[in-house]
């Protein structure tokens, strides 16, 4: 008769002699500011390595803002020409083009953080002996740091749309479009925190992204709207990421006054004109806000 | 907290409870686990061991009593003690996207192993679970076995004291399983650690020094697995004969022992298995075909404590299992 199955069943011995060496020995030092730099940097250098092996993530979100660049750009100006002063449609929507294609890549790079937590990676991020707001800061520089590179193809793509390539043009887009990929990754990695599903957590961007984009004036000229827009357009985060890029991008241009006074005049707070300096800082303070916020989030759980 | 001779232990859980909302998950429970030991959880799902084991990985806060782990308190003391453990979740925590390199020198990264000791350690780990070979892998090209071998050596990395592992084989074919155990068994005797565990499967609680059963947020019973299997007491017999229900009734009636049918041959439990053959032989008129003894395992061990068979286990068979043991018990 068989043996039952309730006997403990013996495991094959390979031999496998034991490792020759003696065990390296590692003592884990405790919490220090390298530590923490360290963790930093580990945690953004993982968001590159994964952005690099996706080319198929870099290439999809270039999809929507060449849409809106070449086919919506082409097609509108039969129709816009008469309002645009000459100034071709295209080269008109170019900033908000490019602050689109930036949000994007930074609302996946949060969203990675869901992926993150559905399989499992996240609890190895979150038992390690390392501050969570280094890990939020790692994740958020990481993902600005993607999409600031998807800004950068954008930005390479000037030429094509009458934009000239002038360093300090290129460098002042530059920073702003950094500014605005860091700010999307912190408002994604807050709203990761508390939304544990994929789904869930899509159509939140979607709702919060879709209206951010069109109220912002990527797409028309922010004076003379009619109140309740001119209203939205004003606390809309991204209007001051669109405006500044548009201004650098007129200040190179050689156009009439005309058709930059209308085109882009310039977002105004009762009839003040914001400074860039200042649209800038509005960026910068809701992405710093919004980074406390998720560092909080993130402490809090277990 | 208890004085014992041995230096400072690896674990020391005293009164330690878990609620959630309405649910108490960890009923209060109390054990140490000596340096050097390597200690099992048994129990079915759902019994706590899970929430034990996280509460004592810092992971989940007890609602009271004290846990100390490598000699820190683990709500006090979080992040000395997370220093100083290493964990191999049930389920992967591995990013896929990643090298089985990548992933471990991100780990190394994240608890700070020292830069010129990262290198060599990694490279020792992953001998040691036979993945060195394959380190320039993307992990999802792994199977299961592979992954979870991957998190042992990832567990390892920064020598940890106490190295917790929850299901370590949970959802592997047997093969891996037993070579999991493998390596857990060679890394005991090349490293300094202590292993605690969590099972459901019988058959891997036998490799622990000592176990505790677990039900129901509480543990039953705690002891060495040949002293849980001596008290028993009752080894079980098989036999198979051409007429199973009479030889049911046969030995009810000569012996007094009751038997039922279990796994397709009539089965019965008496205190001195081998001893009792011979009489078998000679007194019952019912031909005997064949005959097994065999001494109580540790499936017999969990009934007799908790009176169920562990719950998840594979249904089919188990409900002849559980008759089988129950009668054994008695």
């Amino acid at each position: 008769m068989a043996s039952t199955s309730a006997t403990p069943q013996t495991v094959p011995s390979t031999g496998r002699p034991a490792s020759p060496h003696p065990p390296v020995a590692v003592r884990v030092p405790t919490r220090s500011w390298g530590g923490e730099m360290r963790a930093v940097k580990v945690v953004w250098k993982r968001e590159l390595i994964r952005f690099s092996r996706d080319r198929l993530r870099i290439l999809t979100s270039l999809m929507q803002p060449f849409l809106f660049l070449f086919v919506l750009g082409t097609g509108l100006s039969k129709l816009a020409s008469a309002g645009t002063h000459g100034v071709n449609l295209k080269t008109f929507v170019y900033p908000g083009v490019l602050c689109m294609a930036v949000m994007f890549t930074a609302m996946f790079s949060a969203a990675s953080l869901v992926w993150d937590r559905e399989f499992g990676f996240l609890r190895e991020m979150m038992v390690a002996p390392v501050r969570r707001s280094s890990l939020v800061l790692g994740k958020c520089l990481g993902g600005a740091t993607v999409a600031g590179f998807q800004g950068v193809i954008v930005l390479c793509l000037a030429g094509l749309v009458s934009v000239p390539y002038a360093p300090g043009l290129v460098l002042e887009v530059f920073a702003i479009q950094l500014l605005l990929a860091f700010a999307i990754t912190a408002f994604g990695v807050m709203v990761a925190a508390r939304i544990t599903q994929m789904q869930s957590f899509m159509a939140l961007m979607q709702m919060a992204i879709m209206p951010m984009y069109f109220l912002s004036g990527a797409l028309f000229p922010v004076s003379g709207l009619p109140q309740w827009l001119e209203i939205l357009n004003r606390i809309d985060p991204l209007t001051y990421a669109v405006d500044p890029i548009r201004r650098v991008v007129f200040a190179h241009l050689k156009i009439p006054n005309a058709a930059r006074h209308v085109l882009d005049p310039g977002v105004t707070w009762w009839g003040w004109h914001v400074p860039t300096g200042m649209e800038a800082g509005v960026v910068a303070a809701l992405g710093l806000l919004m980074l406390g916020v998720a560092i909080l989030e993130f402490s809090r759980a277990e | 907290m208890q004085m014992t001779d041995a230096p400072t232990p690896a674990v020391s859980v005293l009164d330690l409870v878990k609620r959630y909302d309405e649910v108490e998950a960890v009923r209060g429970i109390d054990f140490d686990v000596a340096t050097g030991e390597t200690f099992g959880f048994l129990g079915p799902n759902g019994a706590g061991k899970s929430t034990t084991i996280n509460m004592l990985c810092t992971l989940v806060r007890p609602t009271s009593g004290h846990a100390r782990v490598a000699g820190h308190d683990v709500v006090i003391e979080r992040d000395d003690v997370r220093r100083n453990i290493g964990l191999v979740f049930q389920d992967t925590t591995l990013d896929g996207y990643l090298t089985a390199e990548q992933n471990l020198s991100l780990h190394a990264e994240l608890y700070g192993v020292p830069r010129d000791a990262v290198r060599p350690r990694m490279e020792q780990v992953m001998e040691m679970v036979g993945l060195w070979e394959r380190r320039g892998s993307l992990v999802n090209t792994f199977s299961g076995g592979m992954k979870r071998r991957l998190e042992i050596a990832r567990g390892l990395l920064h020598s940890p004291r106490v190295l917790f592992l929850d299901e370590p084989t949970v959802g592997l074919d047997p093969q891996t399983r037993s070579s999991i155990w493998r390596y857990i068994r060679e890394l005991k005797a090349s490293e300094d650690i202590t292993i605690f565990l969590t099972t459901h499967y019988m058959d891997e609680a036998e490799y622990c020094d000592r176990i505790a059963i677990m039900d129901q947020g509480k543990i039953i019973v705690l002891d060495t697995p040949e002293a849980l299997k001596a008290s028993v007491g009752k080894d079980r017999i098989q036999i198979q004969t051409d007429d199973e229900q009479a030889a049911i009734e046969e030995v009810m009636e000569r012996f007094g022992v009751e038997a039922t049918i279990a796994e397709g041959h009539v089965t019965f439990g008496v205190p001195e298995g081998e001893q009792f053959v011979p009489r078998l032989f000679a007194e019952l008129s019912q031909p005997i075909r064949a005959v097994n003894v065999s001494r109580p395992s540790l499936d017999d061990v969990f009934m007799s404590y908790t009176g169920t068979t562990i719950r998840d286990a594979e249904t089919g068979a188990s409900d002849q299992r559980r008759k089988a043991a129950r009668m054994m018990s008695r």
